[in-house]
């Protein structure tokens, strides 16, 4: 039996935009299917069903920004863990992490990198959830901006309406939300199998911010 | 309002000859100052303007069209409308309604294009194919391209009616076999205006004339050229069954109870949130109605490649390439998280069943 450490791995904001846009996400999906197709109708003219149901996904659509933004200024700020270079693992040696990753996904290897923050397949998924992220906010301010005279939506989403045409850009942004549940049901599974196998407190983590490490780190 | 009072007895003949009183024409100026968004001061302005104007030459060329724009020209609305603008504007070659034929008719155009250099009024009507020459329109034995060249180029300005002039429209929805364009991408640096829309509002048109008549310019534009007075605003938010859009209460299928009630037409695939155009406001046909008034959703007809970016129209998001006519974008994802769900559960099952054995982290 190892001595098992307890190490600070996810600093405070990490851990709250992480849970942000756990909540915006289910905000946004929850709005975003009613706006798509409106699943409840009002009986009555009275009602604002769809006002409100757009008024929230534009809330949360914002703060969603702010903690995207908060998340990558921190990639810059904060401790190793957070930092935006374990979003790029293109070094010969993490590379070969990443094959020992995919054996022990698919299981064919029972052999798991180790790694105090995320592994290099994390690192590199994390990237791209957040390119999808990314992709999620600039497409919804797009349609966002057809509404608002301003400056400031041209520069978040606007620009992407010289590119594709409207109906192209919500199918886009209405595809991309089936690819972010394609996520998130990937990263429960893959959370509960190695906290309950590798005991280092991976679930716990990201409420407290420790994990319990072997040996010294 | 003094001005008005000085048109001249001369001129007010000529609008009782058409059966238009002084007040129905000052009623007409006034119409036209709101479309176009201006103060009522400018309404004598105006009056003047069409007064005075000196019967400027106008051609209208047919090339990929349907003749749908000439049609709600013709019907437009009051009639008397056309008529003040057909009369003060000197209409000296018009394909579908022109009294000469033949060789006759050609010598017209070429008249106007010869003596009236840069004062005339060039309208085009239909999109003009490039592919193989341009060999897939043409009149009295000239390509629509080459006419255009001459015409437009010569014109003191180029209103493109329809979506077709504009932008290609119809015929150039894929695969564009013939290789249709608008007039502005055929011949690219023109004094050009574009009065998009399957088919262009006749009020439209005459704004636009008007103005140009009153002003001696255009009326501003957006990116692509289509008036702001016109096209500045998005339908959806002028539409009057947006209410129901935010109640809550959409039509599910023609004919339900819904449809009957007015509600709104998003779920049957209307386009007025993805459209800028004046039609909840104008209207068509002596301001009777529009296609949302009337029950059927906005096709949003008046940008460019409508009939291939904004189709299915009676569905409010697009195909996927690829994955056949009857998958939607729902059926796609709903099978993406399917697939996801399986997979995992798949994984897991497989995890637990394989010979015992620690997972090992390596450091
Ligand atoms: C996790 C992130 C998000 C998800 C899952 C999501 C989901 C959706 C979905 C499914 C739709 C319906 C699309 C359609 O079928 O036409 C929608 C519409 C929309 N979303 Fe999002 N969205 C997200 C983030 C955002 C963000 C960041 C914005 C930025 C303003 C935004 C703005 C919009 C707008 C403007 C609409 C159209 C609303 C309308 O037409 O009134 N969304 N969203
Ligand atoms: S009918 Fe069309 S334009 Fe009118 S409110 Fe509904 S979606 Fe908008």
């Amino acid at each position: 039996m190892h001595e098992l450490n307890r190490v600070y791995v996810w600093e405070f904001p990490i851990r709250l935009t992480h849970w942000i846009s756990f909540l915006c996400i289910i905000a946004l999906s929850i709005t975003g299917f009613y706006i798509a197709s409106p699943f409840a109708h009002a009986y009555s003219t009275n009602q604002y069903i769809m006002g409100w149901m757009r008024f929230i996904h534009f809330v949360s659509a914002y703060v969603f920004l702010m903690s995207l933004i908060i998340r990558v200024y921190w990639a810059f700020m904060g401790n190793k863990y957070a930092s935006w270079k374990v979003w790029f693992p293109f070094t010969g040696e993490r590379l070969r992490e990443l094959i020992g990753d995919f054996k022990f996904y698919t299981l064919i290897s029972r052999k798991h990198a180790h790694a105090v923050g995320h592994t290099v397949t994390a690192g590199l998924t994390y990237f791209f959830v957040f390119l999808l992220f990314a992709f999620e906010i600039v497409s919804g301010f797009a349609i966002y901006s057809l509404t608002q005279k301003g400056f400031i939506w041209p520069v978040l989403g606007g620009w992407l309406l010289s590119v594709w045409s409207i109906p192209t850009i919500r199918l886009l942004h209405h595809l991309s939300m089936y690819l972010i549940f394609v996520f998130i049901g990937m990263h429960l599974y893959i959370a509960w199998w190695l906290d309950s196998t590798e005991k280092n407190g991976v679930m716990g983590s990201i409420f407290s911010g420790y994990k319990f490490v072997a040996g010294k780190e | 309002m003094e001005k008005t009072n000085e048109l001249s007895s001369q001129f007010l003949e000529v609008l009782k000859y058409h059966g238009i009183s002084r007040r129905d024409f000052i009623k007409f100026c006034g119409g036209i100052a709101a479309l176009l968004g201006l103060s009522e001061l400018y309404i004598p302005q105006i009056a003047h303007a069409l007064e005075k104007a000196k019967k400027p030459s106008l051609v209208w060329l047919d090339f990929q069209n349907c003749a749908g724009d000439i049609e709600a020209l013709l019907r437009a609305s009051k009639p008397t409308i056309a008529e003040i603008v057909l009369d003060v504007l000197s209409v000296d070659y018009h394909a579908t309604i022109m009294a000469p034929a033949g060789k006759q008719a050609e010598k017209s155009l070429q008249d106007v294009v010869k003596n009236q250099k840069g004062k005339y009024i060039a309208i085009v009507d239909g999109a003009i194919p490039l592919k193989d020459g341009g060999v897939y329109a043409c009149i009295a034995g000239r390509t629509a391209i080459d006419i255009a060249r001459e015409v437009c180029g010569n014109a003191m300005a180029t209103i493109c009616v329809g979506t077709c002039a504009s932008f290609g429209g119809l015929p150039a929805a894929k695969p564009n076999p013939t290789g249709a364009v608008g007039v502005r991408e055929a011949i690219p640096g023109l004094t050009l205006i574009n009065l998009p829309g399957c088919p262009m509002n006749a009020e439209n048109i005459t704004a636009t004339i008007v103005h140009l008549l009153t002003f001696g310019t255009l009326p501003a534009t957006d990116k692509l050229n289509r008036p702001l007075f016109a096209h500045g605003k998005r339908i959806h938010d002028n539409c009057e069954r947006r209410a129901h859009y935010d109640a809550g209460q959409f039509v599910r299928e023609w004919g339900d109870e819904g449809h009957r009630q007015g509600w709104c037409l998003y779920e049957m695939g209307c386009k007025g949130p993805e459209a800028f155009y004046n039609c909840p406001t104008v209207k068509y046909n002596e301001r009777t109605s529009w296609p949302v008034q009337a029950g059927h959703g906005c096709l949003a007809c008046a940008v460019p490649n409508f009939w291939d970016t904004m189709t299915p129209f009676y569905r409010r998001l697009p195909n996927v390439p690829g994955f056949g006519v009857e998958s939607t974008a729902d059926k796609i994802g709903v099978g993406l998280a399917a697939a996801t769900a399986a997979g995992l559960a798949a994984h897991g099952i497989i995890r637990a069943l394989r010979p015992k054995g620690e997972d090992k982290e390596e450091s």
